[in-house]
């Protein structure tokens, strides 16, 4: 969901990074109602709309790019760079918060709230509740995209399937230890979030007694060689089904019936933000149903807004209710729960 | 002011620039890493993360870079020496033509000339479909140890070739043709000149392939489908999805020790190399 189409974001990372430089020194010439500063992954929204939005509210915008939320904490945490809105995902929303880094919404800055899509709201209800903090950009799960020349529609509908022999050297799982462990607790009834030390180690060799069967870890090029048809199967988050089905029309998704992981990225205003009534016209720009198209048309991700629902209706991008009961949200489990985490994922990643 | 204060002034004034790029590209960011290495997440003092390598996990990852590291620059040797004696006696290698060839490749980011393998190697890629379209048995060595060491030796040949080729091209022409003047067959003189004159070419070679191989994580990431789990993998996991800084600075710590210690060893045998030639 963050990293795609790297180099480009880099290119415009540097230039936009020097005209953050510039842009600090010029200062008041801005555009009539000042600036805002966002920080955002790159390649995230449609770049129009940056252009758009300047148009429409008389803000001048500077937009930095990221490529992970690891990257963005940093930055926020030790304050060194002012940024009035970022868009960061579901648990580092809630670290974040946690450590009082974001401000409160004032939701009479953002009417457009009352389009955001019910269905994404438990969700955000886990990582921020009654969304004081933060409004949803886009959403998706995790599943398996199949190629339906290469595997009976009928035999997937259970993560159990990925342990299925006859797929040997065909499956491509994630290279994210946190998306494994999903996986491998929906298959034992095991939360994501679990710090049990028992049930990691109950998953780690439930993962190890499928690695013989995997053909490769892959995370941004899983969708790649499925579309090329190195492989059969694919674990995939749902924001690549779309372009992968445009390029190859044997693909399919589907949401194993244990549930998944559901994610959600974030706007959000910081704490500290020179320009708070700006960062909320960003938000609430972002909520126009224009900008929601655009988005969606640019990003084939989910955009949770009622007033682009017939765009998105495809089961992909928005999963029946009672699929939705099943899923659950990554969270942030504290250093000693990493560690634990990170030693299994070691004993994993060497047998 | 004399003549020679002056020249050390000066001297300082153009040394400036280098020692502030190695005061910040070097030392303070080897002391913070010192300092990440030699603590815990609170900030005490522990050498829990150096001695983490002794784990199973980390030693065996070690074990597995230092293997696959050991047979690529072989492999770059037993290539880069042969190449570089045809470079040295061809019209084309004379006027630079065939190094440069060698050369051009470096001017695209490796980074990219890694993922152009892995596009070639994949079970439907460029080569698979050539060979099925002969009728020929299909490559599957993508996503192996085999797969990385590919990508190490294409990756790195050039920094073995380059400097044997200047070694080899500065031995004097006299000295060959006294060898055979003396009864020496192409063996003996291969033995006996060639090799122990160019022994400081390999040896700059050796550890230009060498010390890359063994800390690389893009290659094994790219050509190893994640199944390739090389200390550089484990170091850099634990930068960005463990969060435990620590215990990475730890284990680069070790990594360096060990870059050391083989520089060493490799410096301690060309000095006998030299010794020998005298």
């Amino acid at each position: 969901m963050k990293n795609l189409r790297k180099g480009l974001t880099l290119a415009l990372a540097v230039i936009l990074t020097l005209g953050l430089v510039t842009g600090c020194g010029g200062g008041s010439k801005a555009g009539e109602n000042g600036q805002i500063y966002v920080y955002c992954f790159g390649d995230y929204i449609d770049p129009e709309l940056e252009y758009e939005f300047e148009e429409a509210t008389g803000y001048d915008v500077v937009i930095d790019y990221f490529d992970t939320n690891e990257e963005l904490y940093p930055v926020i945490k030790n304050n060194t760079a002012k940024y009035d809105v970022i868009c960061a995902s579901d648990y580092m929303i809630s670290k974040l918060v946690g450590e009082g880094l974001l401000a409160e919404i004032d939701y009479s800055n953002v009417p457009n709230s009352a389009y955001i899509s019910e269905n994404v709201k438990p969700f955000m209800e886990e990582f921020d509740p009654g969304m004081k903090h933060s409004v949803p950009h886009t959403w998706g799960t995790y599943g398996i995209m199949y190629n339906k020349e290469m595997v009976n529609s009928a035999d997937i509908d259970s993560w159990e399937d990925l342990w299925d022999e006859k797929y040997a050297d065909q499956i491509v799982m994630p290279d994210s230890m946190r998306e494994m462990y999903m996986i491998a607790g929906k298959v034992l009834g095991y939360s994501m979030n679990t710090t049990s030390e028992k049930e990691v180690k109950e998953m780690t060799d439930l993962l190890l007694k499928q690695k013989p069967l995997v053909y490769k870890l892959a995370n941004d090029s899983a969708r790649d060689l499925m579309i090329g048809e190195s492989a059969a199967l694919a674990v995939v988050n749902s924001g690549e089904v779309l372009y992968s089905q445009e390029l190859n029309e044997n693909m399919e998704y589907v949401i194993p019936k244990e549930g998944t992981e559901v994610w959600t990225d974030c706007w959000a205003v910081t704490a500290n933000a020179a320009n708070k009534a700006g960062g909320e016209a960003w938000i609430n720009f972002m909520l126009e149903e224009d900008s929601a198209e655009d988005n969606f048309e640019y990003l084939t991700y989910a955009i949770p807004n009622t007033r682009i629902a017939d765009l998105t209706d495809e089961e992909v991008l928005n999963p029946p209710k009672e699929v939705l009961a099943k899923c659950e949200t990554l969270k942030n489990l504290g250093a000693e729960a990493d560690d634990m985490y990170s030693k299994y994922w070691k004993e994993y990643k060497s047998k | 002011m004399t003549k020679t204060s002056m020249n050390s002034n000066l001297k300082r004034l153009f040394s400036g620039p280098f020692l502030a790029f190695i005061l910040c590209g070097t030392l303070v960011p080897l002391g913070v890493i010192a300092f990440y290495g030699f603590t815990d997440r609170s900030g005490a003092f522990t050498i829990e993360n150096i001695m983490a390598i002794a784990t199973r996990n980390h030693a065996q990852a070690l074990g597995l870079s230092l293997g696959l590291a050991l047979i690529s620059t072989v492999i770059c040797l037993l290539l880069a020496f042969p190449l570089g004696l045809i470079l040295k006696d061809s019209k084309l290698g004379k006027k630079g033509f065939m190094v440069f060839v060698f050369i051009l490749p470096m001017w695209m980011n490796f980074l990219l000339r890694t993922m152009a393998w892995q596009v070639l190697l994949e079970r439907n890629g460029i080569i698979n479909i050539v060979l099925k379209s002969l009728g020929l048995p299909l490559l599957d060595i993508i996503n192996t140890p085999a797969a990385v060491v590919l990508g190490m030796v294409y990756d790195y040949l050039p920094f073995m070739v380059l400097p044997i080729y200047n070694a080899l091209i500065k031995i004097d022409k006299n000295l060959i043709e006294a060898a055979y003047d003396l009864g020496a067959d192409k063996l003996l003189v291969l033995r006996k000149v060639l090799i122990p004159l160019s022994v400081p070419g390999i040896v700059s070679g050796i550890t230009m392939v060498f010390v890359p191989s063994l800390t690389t994580f893009a290659i094994s990431t790219m050509l190893g489908g994640g199944k390739v789990n090389l200390i550089g993998n484990i170091i850099e996991q634990e930068f960005t999805v463990g969060s435990n800084w620590n215990l990475g600075a730890g284990l680069s710590i070790v990594m360096m020790v060990f870059i050391i210690i083989s520089m060493a060893l490799i410096e301690k045998f060309d000095r006998e190399g030299e010794a020998s030639m005298i």
